[in-house]
């Protein structure tokens, strides 16, 4: 039977067992949504197209699937460009279809027109262009395939609208081969070897995760390799949950702002095995400095990852996962062989010292405001640790990573690479949509949380009851730190004490909002706002001049940190 | 160093400007770039020269690789290769210097292709060293114009 391609293409999300579509409808895509009602996936209508790329990246962050916008051509697609240069900068899966002007139009400059497949070639893992009907299904295919194998990233479908309106015949392609594509994910057995004889010889191990050991699911092993051999571990922003915070071996995130337990070990250690992991700036500081003990092992499913920033001892290119089964099937004879927790007694003990003199602290408050910290602290007490906590971007971001203590992967929802104000709240509805049962926090800036506040509307449309805690400063925040400690306290432009008042917003848009300016209320209106199943906001006002440390300054050193 | 690369690419639309905002956007350098279909349908050959040490050449090559449209990189200063590149020199050519002009042409085994009063057009095919030096020769009697392909390479058939 012949389908239209609007029915083609509802047919392969079908058949890739999409749940939930975000997106906004317009004259491009309309032939889709005309269809819509007759799927069985359920279609999140957010208020602006950053709100929908944002949230399926969210969806697809939580729950490690595949997450998926729909939006119309021109302003529609351009709108998402944001989110996807923000997917592709943490490796997140999602495929964004967008509505592009009849085929015969196209190049004409026709109403609504934009070239969002050159314009997103740079940020997007691949994209197409759908010229022909009998190129729909395979493209759509190809699009779901490449974004989650591999190393994960958006992959952009941009779809005629004349396409849309043709009809052939629907035939599901089975399977997916492209010549070209064939992302290595066995590790060299000779180099695994190498890298068991190098842990054998270590006196000082250290494992740096990444967001490679979540995106392939290597969790597990990576906790047997640390536990079972005794190794410190600690992750990037994109790592957290990775290993369990609340474990004795966890040091904390690395880098910029990373504990001086992570600093100080990364300093000390003779053996460094990164994996998953990019050695970002924010992570490296001074390249030249870093590490420069350790014989650098790196695990990465991306060969353009290895030897980029720094230069590796021993590269390893595959998948995370069987990376690390393999390393384990390695190390499993030598347990009998070596007892790990005496041959490195020495150093287990100097980093828990490192830990215990420089732990994550903050100055009691000496006046009447609420120290941020604090707040992070009590989300995390009040939850137990078991929220899904997205963020914002700037100081918010750097607390929650630093003060929730994340015990599993998939629960901490961050732009890490690309470092997107306004992504937290939409990523949050994603991951609510996800997992409705599930408490679901935002921790947000007064800054960022208003790049995107308009998806408060989503949430109270589609019963998402978020928490949005807002770390309410009257600054950008971040911003503001480095004005204080590099640019002479010349506080330029993020002064933002002229706001909206945030608990009449959230009620303007049906949902609940408190506000907390003292201590004493702080527990009981977080409890009170995570138990009343609605979205809220709960605004608390925080200490304006709070910074966040430890602080690594920008190309300096990692043992060159601010303490508080 | 100066390198050159053969890529092998799916023959669709923007698969060059993927190849070529590659470069851009990471701030590698293109010195020239040729591109043709092959004998197999659907797939063309890239000819890159560019130039970088070991560390910018080995991300070159790996993020060229990463391309979904990309089939095949091989950088020829890891082989033995044949280099040609054809170009086009317009040079001033009054009758005085006409016979010198004439005998270089004559030792490059190049050819006259076009000749007017005052001027002598040259086609010349080589490898970089050939085409540098007879651009050294004739600079002395003023290059009106010139017009290159770029480099397009072959490794040879026989590798020690």
């Amino acid at each position: 039977m012949e389908l239209t391609g609007a029915q083609i293409f509802l047919e392969c999300l079908k058949k890739e067992g999409v749940d939930v579509v975000f997106g906004f409808p317009g004259g491009a895509v309309i032939d889709i949504y005309d269809e819509l009602p007759n799927y069985p996936f359920k279609h999140i209508l957010v208020r602006h197209e950053q709100g929908a790329i944002h949230a399926a990246d969210g969806y697809a962050r939580a729950t490690g699937d595949v997450g998926v916008c729909l939006v119309t051509s021109g302003p529609g697609a351009t709108n998402t460009v944001t989110g996807i240069a923000t997917a592709y900068m943490d490796s997140i899966p999602v495929v964004i279809f967008t509505g592009q002007v009849p085929t015969p139009l196209i190049g004409n400059d026709a109403f609504q027109e934009v070239d969002i497949v050159g314009i997103t070639r740079p940020c997007t893992k691949h994209n197409y262009l759908v010229k022909d009907i009998k190129d729909l299904a395979y493209t759509v295919r190809q699009a779901f395939y490449l974004a989650r194998t591999g190393r994960p990233g958006p992959v952009l479908v941009d779809l005629p609208k004349d396409i849309m309106q043709q009809k052939f015949e629907f035939k599901w392609p089975e399977d997916v081969s492209l010549r070209s594509y064939n992302p290595n994910l066995k590790p060299h057995a000779r180099q695994i070897k190498k890298v068991a004889k190098l842990i054998e010889g270590a006196e000082r191990p250290l494992i740096y995760a990444g967001g490679g050991v979540i995106s392939s699911g290597a969790e597990d092993e990576l906790t047997w390799l640390a536990k079972s051999l005794d190794i410190p571990v600690t992750a990037t922003l994109m790592g957290l949950g990775a290993f369990p915070g609340d474990d004795p071996l966890w040091l904390g995130m690395l880098g910029m702002h990373g504990t001086y337990a992570a600093n100080m070990a990364i300093n000390n250690a003779d053996l460094v095995l990164a994996i998953g992991a990019r050695f970002d700036d924010r992570v490296t500081g001074k390249v030249s400095t870093f590490a420069p003990k350790a014989t650098l092992v790196h695990i990465d499913i991306d060969p353009t990852s290895i030897q980029k920033n720094v230069a590796v001892h021993v590269p390893l290119v595959s998948d995370c996962k069987s990376a690390l089964s393999a390393l384990k099937s390695e190390m499993e004879p030598r347990l009998e062989t070596v007892d790990w927790e005496v041959a490195h007694a020495v150093w287990v003990r100097q980093v828990q010292e490192w830990a215990e003199t420089h732990p994550l602290r903050y100055k009691k408050s000496e006046t009447e405001y609420i120290k941020p910290q604090r707040v992070v602290e009590k989300v995390y007490e009040i939850s137990k640790g078991e929220a899904i906590v997205a963020t914002e971007v700037g100081q918010n971001q750097m607390w929650a990573a630093q003060f929730y203590k994340f015990k599993r992967s998939k629960s901490f929802l961050s732009s890490g690479g690309l470092g997107t104000m306004g992504f937290g709240l939409p990523a949050a509805l994603g991951a609510q949509m996800a997992f409705p049962d599930k408490l679901v926090v935002n921790i947000a800036g007064d800054g960022s949380i208003q790049m995107n506040i308009q998806e408060m509307m989503t949430a109270v449309c589609n019963n998402l009851p978020v928490k949005i805690v807002i770390l309410n400063n009257g600054y950008l925040g971040m911003v503001r730190q480095w004005q204080e400690l590099f640019y002479n306290r010349n506080y330029c432009e993020t002064c933002m004490d002229a706001q909206p008042d945030f608990v009449k917003l959230a009620e303007a848009y049906g949902a609940a909002g408190y506000r907390v300016t003292e201590e004493k209320d702080l527990e009981p209106m977080l409890k009170e706002a995570f138990s009343n199943g609605k979205p809220t906001i709960i605004d608390v006002r925080v200490d304006p001049e709070e910074n966040v440390y430890p602080m690594v300054p920008a190309g300096a050193s990692l043992t060159d940190m601010l303490l508080v | 160093m100066r390198h050159t690369l053969s890529v092998t690419v799916e023959n669709e639309p923007g698969v060059l400007s993927r190849v070529v905002g590659l470069f851009s956007g990471r701030g590698f350098n293109i010195e020239s770039l040729n591109v043709a279909p092959t004998l197999e349908e659907g797939v063309s050959q890239m000819t890159i020269t560019t130039l970088g040490d070991e560390h910018i050449m080995e991300q070159i090559v790996k993020q060229l690789r990463k391309l979904v449209t990309v089939i095949k990189v091989v950088d020829m200063a890891e082989h033995k290769a044949v280099e040609r590149e054809m170009v086009i020199l317009k040079v001033n050519a009054e009758d005085t210097k006409r016979a010198e002009i004439l005998r270089i042409v004559d030792i490059f085994r190049c050819k006259v292709v076009d000749v007017s009063p005052d001027e002598l057009s040259i086609e010349v095919t080589g490898d970089h060293g050939k085409i540098e030096a007879l651009i050294n020769m004739l600079t002395r009697f003023g290059i009106k114009e010139v017009a290159r392909t770029g480099t397009v390479a072959m490794k040879r058939a026989l590798q020690a």
